[in-house]
């Protein structure tokens, strides 16, 4: 393992280290993602629209918010007592501090949404377990822009006077792209179509993540004190 | 002459700028209005686009130098460059807001909807959305510099994200497509329109100029004075 990678790994079990020992935030998004599923179930017409048809937009409503409550935490914890200093005075190159925050970030998320798959599945009711793999990688596609694009906004939220309010606020517009094409991708596999009819989605969530995940990247050093 | 005399004279010669440009709106209208003739299918509606596209046009500038801007701050740090931003900023939400209400007032009886999310009406709007993001970003935070980089890393972040909403919603649509035929005005225009159009490109875009000239100028003397206050309290 190199000199990079060994830095970015020390800095992500950090942060899931303090996540592992109160388990609060992992512990609120859940419950939060499980109460945004349920009361999206009940935000419809029974008569009129399938629970089916909101699966998909319920789905991705639900991470997206219970990701933006990860993110604004992450930047939180380095406001206290100055810490992030502490990790800037280490020596670890400043991509390397990002990488590390946003790797700590996608776990979290990722650790959400793995536990709200199956719980989506049964309160949805859709015939899914058999294309799970490839509903979670249409997953890991579109978190990892956002987590991306989110753990650097949430460096520059934490600074700010009201930072609760100010990450969804910059944050949302990015999730259009993201979210649009996960829902497109999502509504395919529960109606059991191949992903191939989709390719032009997955290449735009591709292409997505490849630009944000890099000017993420070189753009964090900028918020950064000098 | 010192930078604040420098920072009047500019204000002025940007409220010369926006004098102009006022009275070659008042020639807009009155063209749009009395001289051009009305469209045979729209009617009167149609009028409104001698206004509608042109705001959108200052809107889609002011966008891309606040964009262009932030880049340059970033890279050579120079306050002024941020202070540029921020104006273009400011001017683009006021354009903004025309663009998206007097779409609207055409929209109802031409396409008989106020609103569709077509690729183009979905990206002016995030633009909107994020001008006003970056203008409550600013506000909250108090640190000119720490302010200066961060509404910079947003200015540079918005300007591929409203290219990929434009091309995601495209696509959304071409898979979807929406069962009411609505198509954006004709692109070939006969000929007095035309000049209409172009006039009043043009007037808009000297508005916009004066406009960031006398912002431009309000925020370096703003700036002169904070510096003065904070002199004379240390």
């Amino acid at each position: 393992m190199g000199e990079g990678a060994r830095a970015v790994w020390a800095i992500a079990a950090k942060d899931l280290a303090i996540e592992w020992r109160t388990k609060t935030a992992f512990v609120s998004a859940l419950a939060f993602a499980v109460l945004v599923l349920a009361v999206l179930y009940f935000a419809r017409d029974p008569t009129a629209v399938a629970s089916l048809d909101v699966a998909p937009g319920a789905l991705w409503v639900t991470f997206s918010f219970a990701a933006m409550l990860g993110l604004n935490r992450a930047f939180l914890l380095e406001q206290e007592n100055r810490a992030l200093d502490g990790v800037l005075l280490s020596g670890v190159p400043r991509p390397a501090v990002f990488l590390g925050k946003m790797l700590a970030n996608l776990v979290f998320v990722g650790a959400v949404e793995l536990v709200s798959v199956p719980l989506f599945i049964l309160f949805y009711d859709v015939p899914l377990w058999h294309r799970v793999p490839e509903l979670l990688g249409v997953t890991a596609m579109a978190t990892l822009s956002f987590v991306a694009v989110g753990t650097l906004l949430s460096a520059m939220a934490v600074r700010t006077r009201f930072a609760e309010l100010m990450l969804p606020l910059l944050l949302l517009p990015f999730l259009v792209p993201p979210v649009v094409g996960a829902v497109q991708v999502t509504a395919r596999i529960l109606a059991q179509r191949p992903l191939s009819e989709v390719a032009g989605w997955l290449k735009l969530l591709a292409a997505f993540d490849i630009v944000f995940l890099f000017l993420a990247i070189f753009l964090f050093e900028a918020t950064l004190e000098e | 002459m010192t930078s604040r005399d420098r920072a009047w004279l500019l204000a002025r010669r940007g409220s010369v700028v926006t004098a102009v440009a006022l009275l070659g709106l008042v020639a807009v209208y009155v063209r749009a209005l009395f001289f051009t003739p009305i469209e045979r299918f729209q009617g009167p509606a149609q009028k409104i686009f001698y206004i509608h596209a042109p705001s959108a046009w200052v809107a889609l500038l002011s966008f891309a130098v606040t964009g262009l801007l932030s880049v340059l701050y970033l890279w050579l740090k120079d306050r002024r460059l941020d202070l540029g931003a921020a104006a273009s900023a400011e001017i683009g939400v006021a354009f903004s807001v025309v663009m998206l209400t007097t779409g609207p007032l055409w929209g109802k009886p031409i396409w008989g909807t106020w609103w569709t999310w077509d690729a183009r009406l979905t990206s002016t709007l995030f633009i909107f959305l994020l001008f006003v993001g970056y203008l409550v970003l600013r506000g909250a935070l108090s640190d000119p510099e720490v302010r200066a980089r961060y509404s910079a890393v947003l200015g540079i972040l918005a300007i591929p994200l409203v290219i990929f909403i434009h091309v995601t919603v495209y696509l959304f649509r071409t898979l979807h497509p929406d069962p009411v035929v609505l198509k954006p005005e004709a692109p070939s225009l006969p000929g007095e329109m035309l000049v209409t159009l172009l006039f009043s490109l043009a007037v808009f875009t000297l508005l916009y100029a004066g406009f960031l000239t006398q912002r431009y100028a309000l925020a370096v003397l703003r700036e002169l004075e904070d510096q003065e206050a904070a002199d004379a309290v240390s």
